[in-house]
């Protein structure tokens, strides 16, 4: 049996289980529901449309994170190349920077930024932004020599090389910079929301935990998690594929 | 030439912070030295050390429980290649879902209180240290191994000799990884849920719109992740020196 066949009955079997001890009463249904509930639950919602906007407002913001990491992340990655006295100055703060923790800024954005959705925003982005940088840093160190070379002998300039030759060579590390940063600003601006904000999924999760209202409460967080797992595992699909692509060529 | 980096570093972070503050003013800022004040006469204040040992003990068991967890699941994991196929792709699901969205189950669970915490901060280690600790057993180079064997080495000599040596620059990695994302785990267990601590605090002066003690709280608990990471990391990066 192949491991990918394995692992599919495995978490289906975990499923199963945790809906067996909910439904014997081992587990106590205000601790947690049964996933069959969470499912019926999640799909009334859905349905009904109640918590569309919430939805519309945290994927807008994860979106606007994401995209400002990624352009802010790639152009200072690809400046700092180019810079090395720069570079090895901010090194002690690349490494550090992760080991901070974010949160602790968050009521300082909220301070600096009021109450709307860019505190939310800015704490996606600044947790996405550095591994974009990272990883950006990462791939143009690889770019061959001779395609550097190349450049120069057709005299291409400075951002001409950068767009033309250096980044699209080194697109796989981008890209993992990328699916760093979708991860990083959906962890950033929920957690964000959690804190503190007026809506949004993280928001109405912890409205319905302060309610006891398990069946919003579960639904939002199976919600959560289901979506976060698929588009994770679309991009590590689609750069597999981008990858045999590359091989081939 | 070495120090003079960090310092240069060091630097301009103060003037940044000196720039913004110029820019924003005292409606969200403080000067970094009225900050340092600030944070010296907090430490100075005792009713402010119990939060202090609070956050440490949270942190401290956490931090313990993922560390011990973490290596349980992921050395099996690695020397056994067709598990460790089957499960890498469950453990970076988890690795990348956003943990605080479980945060109301936690507190369903084990209730408000210090084990919630302590809880919060082990899921959030647990999940990075087990990763590296697979991949670093699993990248042990079969060579040595069949050495080993051929020397006919003891169990005992073995894993002393050669796993470990092999393993360890890796689980450092993981642990410290583990490290910093226990921490981020406690403060956001004391923020939600919790009477005491660090993270409360920060949750108080935030809703009191208290910048002072924001930014003297931001600034130690800053200055103390930074500050083990760069341990760990001389660790980390001596230990793969030696190892390369």
């Amino acid at each position: 049996m192949s491991a990918s066949s394995i692992r599919i009955l495995l978490v289906a079997g975990l499923v199963a289980l945790l809906e067996i001890l909910c439904r014997t009463g081992v587990i106590p249904n205000f601790t947690v529901i049964p996933p069959s509930a969470m499912a019926q639950s999640l799909w009334n919602i859905l349905a009904s449309g109640k918590f569309t906007p919430d939805i519309v407002a945290t994927l807008t913001n994860v979106a606007i994170a994401i995209a400002a990491a990624m352009l802010a992340g790639v152009a200072l990655g690809t400046a700092l190349q180019g810079w090395p006295a720069a570079r090895r100055v901010l090194d002690p703060l690349f490494a550090t920077y992760y080991a901070v923790p974010m949160y602790a800024f968050y009521p300082l954005l909220i301070v600096i930024f009021g109450l709307g959705d860019l505190p939310q925003v800015a704490i996606g982005f600044l947790l996405a932004v550095m591994a974009v940088i990272i990883n950006t840093l990462n791939g143009l160190d690889r770019v061959p020599p001779v395609l550097l070379k190349a450049a120069r002998v057709h005299r291409l300039g400075p951002l001409a090389a950068a767009l033309r030759v250096r980044l699209p060579c080194a697109a796989p590390y981008v890209f993992t910079g990328f699916k760093l940063a979708v991860a990083y600003s959906f962890i950033g601006v929920i957690g964000a929301e959690f804190i503190t904000s007026s809506r949004g999924i993280g928001y109405e999760i912890s409205f319905a935990y302060n309610n006891f209202d398990n069946g919003v409460m579960y639904a939002m967080i199976l919600f959560i998690l289901l979506l976060v797992i698929t588009v994770n595992m679309s991009l590590h699909a689609w750069e597999k594929r981008l990858l045999a692509r590359r091989r081939r060529a | 030439m070495r120090w003079r980096d960090p310092l240069l570093l060091l630097f301009l972070l103060f003037l940044l912070w000196e720039f913004l503050y110029l820019i924003v003013g005292d409606v969200a800022l403080r000067s970094p030295a009225a900050t340092a004040r600030n944070l010296g006469a907090m430490l100075g204040d005792e009713r402010f050390l119990p939060h202090v040992r609070e956050t440490l003990l949270a942190f401290g068991q956490g931090f313990l429980i993922a560390v011990v967890v973490g290596l349980a699941i992921g050395v099996p994991l690695g020397a056994a290649r067709f598990a460790g196929e089957v499960a890498e792709p469950i453990l970076v699901a988890l690795y990348s879902i956003p943990k605080v969205t479980l945060y109301p189950v936690i507190l369903l669970i084990f209730g408000i209180g210090m084990p919630a915490k302590v809880a919060f901060g082990a899921i959030h280690g647990i999940v990075p240290i087990s990763i590296f600790a697979m991949n670093a057993v699993r990248n042990i180079n079969p060579t040595h191994l069949r050495t080993a064997r051929v020397l006919r080495l003891s169990p005992m000599s073995l894993s002393l000799k050669i796993l470990v040596p092999a393993a360890l620059p890796e689980i450092v990695t993981g642990i410290r990884v583990g490290f910093s994302l226990a921490l981020i785990g406690t403060l956001l267990g004391e923020m939600f849920g919790s009477q005491h601590g660090l993270g409360h605090l920060l949750m108080q002066a935030m809703s009191l719109h208290n910048i002072e003690r924001i930014l003297a709280l931001t600034l130690l608990l800053v200055v103390f992740a930074a500050a083990v990471n760069a341990l760990l990391l001389a660790l980390d990066r001596s230990l793969h020196r030696r190892a390369a």
